[in-house]
């Protein structure tokens, strides 16, 4: 055990720990957006609508991260009409890069717990809601929606952890994350298990307190069967 | 689509055998999380502590750290352990392990442990009288687990099994990074030498797609199956 390696190369962790922490919220709030998007889309009435929506989810949740990253870092740059347009601006930089891939990683995740949370939101609600006359715009924003989301925190909570796992994989595309850095200390001192036991702390340990946010916000928004 | 092509011309046969070499790491790493499950599963429900502990920190700890990172760990100190218990012997030179596997063995480490989970799960929900009744009529210790606990028990986690053989399957991706030529690793090879990433790339997506739905129909079979009479 060499401890003086894993003090030192705790604050270099540390510091990678802000990008990798940068990628997940900022992932988690767009992948949010789209999940919500999608899962409305689910809903439709329209086979077409929801065909695209369910294929959406499919094929982000039957294929590996890795290879989403790799198509949108290595493959996107290919098409030459893209390098012509504003997109390209944002493309060409690993970092927005893994985080539309993170974003619609986690958005297809995130649409089908928000889906199968509008569908056990019991229907007497909704029922109750149009009886007095609310109109469904409204129903929709402030009954649906704010019980979809209680229903939906633990699974969610698990999304999260997943999806700060996932964000190692931004490491692929040479961003200097939490993973990142480990691997480039790794291989330079060779001692894997000092690092790993650094760098899984870090983890581990923002594991445990999104589990616990997560936890706290289950009992106080009280979650319903 | 010429660069599909089977032989020297095209990349179809080189990524044909990465997509076995891909189901045969998914398989094993699946063998070797069972074969780990089967050791930690007693621990977690075990009502001594210090057991309890261990099986609580392997899942707690493999399922909370990247997947990435646990194949680092095995990639670089892989062959550093086995030299070192190989030193203990008296054997000195430099040892090699394979990529195939560091990597199943790996991934089979992760599987593992949600493996753990989905048995722990599925045996505390089978009924308590099941257990008991199983005692009381004077079954042997092969009879009581094989035929009656284990029977039950896979019903139960079954749905859940094919699961965790979808996240095993994805995250086979991973060990591309030790050199192994599996699905990625190929097309990462071929992306490179003929310049074109997009469609490599999206061709080791869709023989992603074609793994898990294929695998999901034989899992949804072996579902029925288990849950006859149900």
């Amino acid at each position: 055990m060499d401890i003086e390696l894993m003090i030192s190369s705790f604050p270099k962790l540390l510091n990678a720990t802000l990008i990798t922490l940068k990628l997940l919220s900022v992932s988690l709030i767009l992948g949010l957006f789209i999940g919500l998007g999608f899962a409305i889309l689910r809903m439709n009435n329209n086979k077409l609508i929801n065909k695209f929506a369910y294929g959406y989810s499919y094929i982000f949740r039957g294929t590996p991260l890795l290879v989403q990253i790799f198509v949108i870092y290595f493959g996107l740059g290919q098409i030459e009409y893209l390098r012509t347009t504003f997109l390209w601006v944002v493309l060409k930089e690993p970092y927005w890069c893994a985080i539309i891939a993170f974003s619609l990683n986690t958005g297809a995740y995130t649409s089908e717990i928000l889906r199968s949370a509008f569908q056990t939101i019991k229907p007497g609600y909704l029922e109750a809601g149009r009886s007095l006359g609310i109109p469904s715009k409204i129903i929709f924003t402030k009954i649906q929606i704010p019980i979809a989301i209680k229903q939906s925190l633990p699974a969610y909570g698990n999304e999260i952890i997943l999806m700060l796992k996932g964000t190692s994989l931004a490491s692929t595309v040479t961003l200097m994350d939490l993973t990142g850095v480990a691997k480039y200390i790794i291989s330079t001192t060779f001692k894997p298990i000092e690092v790993f036991i650094v760098a899984g702390g870090i983890y581990l340990f923002m594991t445990f307190i999104i589990h616990n946010v997560i936890k706290y916000l289950e009992k106080k928004y009280g979650f319903q069967t | 689509m010429e660069l599909l092509y089977f032989g020297d011309k095209g990349w179809g046969d080189e990524l044909f055998f990465a997509t076995l070499m891909t189901i045969a790491v998914s398989i094993t790493a699946m063998i070797i999380g069972f074969i780990f499950a089967a050791l930690f599963t007693p621990l977690k429900l075990s009502n001594n502590k210090i057991l309890n502990s261990i099986g609580n920190a392997y899942t707690t700890v493999i399922r909370g750290v990247p997947e990435l990172l646990v194949i680092y760990l095995f990639f670089f100190g892989g062959s550093g352990a086995i030299m070192f218990v190989a030193s203990i012997f008296g054997y000195n030179d430099y040892i090699e392990i394979n990529a195939f596997l560091t990597g199943s063995f790996s991934i089979g480490i992760i599987s593992g442990a949600y493996s753990t989970e989905v048995f722990r799960g599925a045996l505390q929900s089978i009924d308590k009288g099941q257990f008991e009744a199983a005692k009381v009529l004077g079954f042997n210790k092969y009879i009581y687990f094989f035929k009656i606990i284990l029977p039950q028990m896979l019903r139960l986690a079954i749905p859940n099994l094919s699961n965790v053989w979808q996240i095993t399957l994805k995250d086979t991706s991973l060990i591309s990074v030790t050199g192994l030529v599996e699905i990625m690793r190929q097309s990462y090879i071929a992306a490179g030498s003929t310049r074109d990433p997009l469609f490599f790339y999206s061709f080791a997506a869709v023989l992603y797609l074609m793994l898990t739905f294929l695998s999901m129909q034989l899992l949804n079979r072996l579902e029925t199956k288990y849950s006859k009479g149900y």
